[in-house]
């Protein structure tokens, strides 16, 4: 059984024990203790299922690349799925569960699936489900909708909260092991703001447990005094549990950090994303050890052989009294040699080389009692829920069995990747070392920054270097390199430590053991413990021609689990490669991606949530309409009021009667969201002539004009009314939504094409709150506040002028969006409320009421009037919509006038604006197509006109609706068909567009 | 008229790792015009006694000053109730030279952040190096706060002055009380 020991344990502090669940099994702990040095420390050996077979499965490391250990943490509000054992750290109260069993871990219905384990080889899925075409739908998703997937989704709302920050420095360090402690005194020294993140608790990485000693003194005593050094040093910034999630163009780089995940108590962020400009990124990630594949290499008690030696050194844990090792390398000596040195059991080292003479590692264990068995394999290892015994072959062989030793756990080294994901996640390209049988970054390929150089360094165990030693001098040299070409200066007197020197013998590839391994053998080998891939599955992928790695990973699934293949990719590659009769390097690897490690959602999303999820712009006004019954619309980014609904009414019943109020009496609108540009200068007519389709430089001062605005493509992108202030200075109006985008529509015109105008524009919109005071009793109300005149002699319709109404300073335009007797009043927005309550206590017994955007659409929909949005989606042209008045015959040009002489956009059956009216006076459904005869050529209903705009009119009674028709104009009175979605069709006939007061002698009085 | 009301009117928040205020209207004035020409220099002079500020800087004498915008605009910054004036004393100063001056002073909102943990606040919300050495009284930034334009400077190293579009003040209000939530410290930059 796995179970603490009385010594090691040199990350834990044993005085302070702590208690957690465990699928409701209470455990304790240490303080330091991972989840899965803790759950190992309980004989917990099975933590969870495999995703596929639902086999046992148990902790196989001790990093972020464990694949097995995953758990659903937390409860209610604090519930997060898929939370790796190995790196979450042990506080007291934690709570977690396994996953992916049913209805038990001990006893899981769905590990039927492995004697179908035949049945369901790779592509299973796609091959299998394809028929019948129904059943995929309603027998086979749903089924395996339930039966797959790890975590459970989260059911409450987060209770925790999260942010970003942005953090710049000349030389970003990844990784706080020797080599970028190291990397990070050298660049620090140099002057260079320096940034250092580790993704653990603790400094050092794994050199504290791989031993040896730097400078004469023990590698702990050496991590700890370099710490306290760069603690001294005020330009290099540590931070541990902060791991880089990714590399991306620019020195660009996020750093995700747990801050309260092991002290959830604690106030504060639980996370925090660190957005990092670097001058350049060093990458110290160092390596991860490779498992080996042979029968029975997922029953739990088969480890890392560094990781069995992690948890010995770092948490006291022994995961079993007998530990078989099994390696082609000369690292997994280290652990045999631990566990003897520990007091516990090593029955073999079975080593799968053939060396001609020890190297002193082997030595070492030699002399230790250890019995090395050379050129030897496991066949198979036995036990289902933990491992019992293995079968010992010859490596060379098929698997015969020479001898079983039962045993505990096994320790498996198929030798070292280098962290390579950092390097590559920008375009950094690898190179395969044929003497450590590994993938390891290009260095005269690395990812290219603006200038063409390369902005990113691999350093140490993560740019292929293993030994102490080489480890310091490279990442000694790395840091000098970076900071020189960063314009600093190392002192001459800072050099690189010096290490004691190991001598290994080398490594021999194996990819599969024994190396004659039958099918048997194969299919229970695995390559990707969380995607349940075996070796026999990419084996059939290759034999059914899924050559191409991208292609074989997503046949077979192989690294496209949560740990995206850290430990299953090179042998699968290795495995594909040999299926193929290829050499690795020409397979080649599938393609890193950010993050690292999985980061959370919350991160990412920032501050961004609850009331700060999106902004929301408020008007001068909002609070008022808020307390007055506003039913409120998005409008882009603005809340705008629907309609203002009074106790017990309906939004219709509050809609319909705005309309009837503001026809029959006054209404006032807040208008303030519509944008107000102003464009200044001696060319300020000629750029607006060629802005707009119709003539803005005859335009007098004091007056105003409609005019229409279209994209370079012909498209009618905005409208609204311009007014010349004085003979430099428009201000124009803009639909609420093409604020923004018309300023910006206007500075690129200015600055691109037409740089040699001399034009300003500024936006303006935000500085006045803009009031339409609209109906019959429009002017009295004015009057009755008293101050400039605003009779139809002082202020025509289509007028404006600046004055003060009730002492407030104001300008006044005298323009309709609703055919009334209307004006437009614009005050400086911290006067907006008080004008506001002053229109309104005016107005009283003049029957003003405040009215929303709906009331607003009616209006002018009963006007015939045009809404950008509505009546247009971005293919509409102004001559769609009859509105060639509104186009200038005089103008040599204009944007999008040589658009609109193209042939399709004359053709003269384009779709053309007319009214609707229904036969019954209902109304017609939004969007609703008018159909034709006969079909199209994909077989549709032929269609020949939808509405546009539609709404019930209390003015007149009845629907009314406007609507793009072929040749529609042409068809007045013509009765036409609308099929709706609720299986009614409408009947509706053409008529003009203008239902209400088409003189306009309402609004010209 | 009655007496201008701020979007947020006097809203505080004191509970974080630094304080936010908002602040009483300034006046601002959004000017576009050749910033190289002499009579550029001498209108700012004569509106509000300062000089021309370099790129990303402010210059700023009391509660007047001018900040630097972009290569062709600028924003003169005054009491609220000069306004008047000083765009009167700018149109006399641009006299024919094309140029253009308007009040935006409503379409602002004001805030100040306070504190020693004032960088961080900023910096886990708008992409500028807020470091001591990159970021320090005189100079101002034209940036995003999360999802909005902003713009701010120091008023002394533990003091920021922000301004953003009034029609977001209450986002921005939440904003900044969001990132100086207590517990949030960073602990990145060091004197």
């Amino acid at each position: 059984m796995s179970t603490r020991i009385a010594t090691g344990g040199r990350l834990l502090n044993k005085s302070n024990a702590v208690s957690f669940s465990f699928n409701g099994k209470q455990l304790r702990g240490f303080e330091g203790d991972t989840l899965a040095s803790a759950l190992l420390a309980n004989d917990q050996m099975l933590v969870g299922r495999s995703f596929k077979y639902h086999r046992p499965r148990g902790v196989v490391a001790a990093g972020p690349e464990e694949p097995n250990a995953l758990v659903n943490l937390g409860r209610a509000g604090k519930f997060e799925p898929n939370q790796r054992a190995t790196t979450t750290e042990l506080f007291d109260g934690l709570n977690a569960e396994s996953q992916n069993h049913w209805p038990s871990l001990e006893f899981d219905v769905g590990a039927i699936n492995k004697y179908l384990s035949r049945f369901l080889p790779a592509g299973f899925y796609y091959k299998m489900f394809i028929h019948p075409r129904p059943f995929w739908k309603h027998v086979y998703e749903p089924i395996i909708r339930h039966s797959a997937g790890l975590g459970k989704a989260p059911k409450d709302q987060d209770a925790d909260s999260y942010e970003h920050f942005y953090a710049f420095c000349d030389v970003l360090i990844i990784g706080g092991g020797v080599a970028g402690l190291e990397a990070a005194r050298t660049a620090g020294r140099s002057g260079a703001r320096v940034i250092l993140l580790e993704q653990t608790a603790h400094w050092g990485g794994r050199a504290p447990v791989d031993g040896g000693t730097i400078e004469g003194t023990p590698v702990n005593s050496f991590v700890d005094d370099l710490v306290a050094e760069l603690s001294t040093m005020s330009n290099v910034e540590m931070r541990t549990r902060v791991m880089g999630a990714g590399v991306y163009d620019h020195g660009y780089v996020l750093g995700y950090e747990r801050l309260t995940d092991h002290a959830p108590q604690a106030a504060g962020p639980r996370h925090r994303l660190w957005r990092i400009r670097a001058g350049h990124v060093i990458t110290a990630t160092g390596a991860i050890e490779r498992p080996l594949s042979f029968a029975g290499n997922d029953i739990p008690g088969v480890m890392l052989a560094a990781s069995i030696r992690d948890y010995l050194v770092n948490y006291g844990v022994s995961v079993g009294d007998r530990t078989v090792v099994v390696t082609n390398n000369d690292d997994a000596y280290r652990t045999a040699i631990a566990l003897v040195e520990a007091g516990l059991s090593v029955p073999a080292v079975l080593d799968a080389r053939v060396l001609p003479q020890d190297s002193p590692l082997m030595v070492r264990a030699k002399e230790l009692g250890i019995r090395v068995m050379m050129g030897h394999a496991i066949s198979r290892v036995k036990g289902t829920k933990r491992v019992a015994a293995v079968e010992v072959c010859s490596q060379a062989g098929e698997g015969a069995v020479l001898e079983t030793i039962a045993c505990e756990a096994v320790a498996m080294s198929g030798g070292w990747a280098p962290v390579v994901h950092l390097w590559s996640h920008c375009g950094g390209k690898l190179v395969w070392d044929t003497t450590l049988a590994t993938f390891r970054p290009d260095v005269d390929n690395p990812p290219l920054g603006a200038d063409g150089h390369g902005f990113v360094t691999a350093a140490g165990a993560a740019a292929g270097f293993f030994g102490l030693d080489d480890i310091l001098h490279d990442a000694h040299a790395a840091a000098d390199g970076v900071a020189t070409a960063l314009g600093f200066k190392l002192p001459s007197e800072v050099v690189s430590p010096n290490a004691s020197r190991q001598e290994e013998a080398p490594l021999t590839p194996v990819w599969l053991m024994p190396q004659g391994a039958g099918v048997n053998l194969r299919e229970k080998a695995w390559l990707d413990y969380q995607n349940d891939v075996k070796v026999s599955d990419i084996r059939l992928a290759a034999q059914e021609g899924f050559v191409s790695v991208e292609h074989a990973k997503r046949y077979t699934t192989l690294g496209m689990a949560t740990d995206q293949g850290k430990l299953s990719n090179v042998n699968g590659l290795a495995t594909l490669a040999g299926a193929m009769n290829a050499d690795i390097p020409s397979v080649g690897t599938t393609t890193f991606r950010p993050p690292y490690h999985p980061i959370s959602m919350g991160s990412i999303g920032g501050e961004a949530r609850g009331d700060v999820f999106q902004p929301v712009r408020r008007t001068p006004m909002h609070d008022w309409h808020e307390a007055n019954g506003a039913e409120w619309e998005p409008v882009g980014q603005w809340r705008r009021p629907y309609s203002y609904n009074r106790p017990g009414e309906s939004t219709h019943d509050a809609v319909m009667r705005e309309v009837t109020n503001t026809r029959t009496k006054m209404g006032l609108l807040d208008a303030s969201t519509l944008g107000k540009i102003i464009v200044k200068g001696p060319d300020a007519g000629k750029f607006l002539d060629l802005l707009y389709t119709n003539m803005m430089s005859s335009l007098k001062p004091g007056k105003c004009r409609y005019g229409l605005m279209c994209s370079e493509n012909g498209f009618l992108i905005d409208d609204g009314v311009v007014a010349r202030i004085d003979d430099d200075t428009f201000l124009c109006h803009t639909t609420t939504g093409g604020a923004e985008r018309i300023h910006q529509h206007m500075e690129e015109w200015l600055q691109t094409e037409w740089w040699d105008f001399d034009v300003y524009v500024a936006n303006v919109t935000e500085q006045y709150a803009q009031i339409a005071v609209v109906g019959p009793n429009a002017r009295k109300c004015l009057e009755k506040l008293g101050g400039m005149d605003v009779s139809k002699d002082a202020l025509a319709f289509m007028e404006w002028a600046d004055g003060t109404l009730g002492g407030f300073d104001c300008r006044i335009y005298r323009i309709s969006f609703s055919g009334e007797l209307s004006y437009e009043i614009a005050v400086d927005a911290g006067q907006g409320q008080a004008f506001w309550d002053a229109l309104m206590v005016a107005g009283n017994d003049l029957g003003v009421m405040p009215y929303g955007t709906e009331c607003l659409h009616i209006l002018r929909a009963e006007k015939g009037f045009i809404m950008i949005g509505d009546e247009t989606d971005g293919t509409i042209i102004p001559q769609d919509l009859g509105l060639n008045w509104a186009i200038s015959k005089k103008k040599d040009d204009y944007l999008g006038k040589r658009a609109q002489e193209r042939s399709h956009m004359v053709d003269p059956n384009r779709w053309k604006l007319v009214g609707l009216e229904t036969t019954d006076g209902s109304t017609l459904p939004d969007g609703a197509y008018a159909v034709g005869d006969g079909v199209n050529e994909n077989n549709q209903r032929t269609m020949i006109g939808r509405v546009t705009s539609t709404y019930h009119s209390p003015t007149l009674g009845k629907g009314i609706a406007m609507g793009l028709v072929l040749n529609g104009p042409d068809r007045m009175g013509e009765v036409l068909d609308f099929p709706g979605t609720d299986g009614k069709t409408y009947q509706a006939k053409i008529v003009d567009p203008i239902f209400y007061d088409k003189e306009g002698a309402k609004q010209n009085v | 008229m009655s007496e201008a009301i701020s979007a947020l009117n006097g809203a505080v928040f004191k509970e974080g790792i630094a304080e936010i205020l908002g602040l009483d209207p300034i006046g601002m004035i959004s000017i576009r015009g050749d910033l190289s020409a002499s009579y550029m220099k001498k209108a700012l002079k004569k509106a509000v006694g300062v000089g021309m500020p370099g790129i990303r800087e402010i210059s700023l004498a009391g509660d007047k000053g001018v900040a630097w915008m972009s290569p062709d605009e600028l924003l003169l910054i005054c009491p609220y109730t000069d306004v008047a004036n000083a765009l009167e004393s700018l149109k006399k100063g641009f006299g024919d030279n094309h140029a253009l001056a308007v009040n935006v002073s409503d379409a602002r909102a004001v805030f100040r952040i306070k504190g020693p943990n004032t960088r961080e606040v900023l910096a886990k919300l708008a992409p500028v190096d807020l470091s001591p050495q990159a970021f320090g009284p005189g100079m101002i930034r034209r940036t995003r706060l999360a999802q909005v334009p902003a713009a701010f400077w120091m008023e002394d190293t533990d003091t920021a002055q922000l301004v953003c579009f009034r029609s977001v003040a209450q986002y921005v209000f939440d904003l900044l009380k969001t990132a100086a939530q207590p517990g949030s410290e960073v602990g990145f930059y060091r004197s």
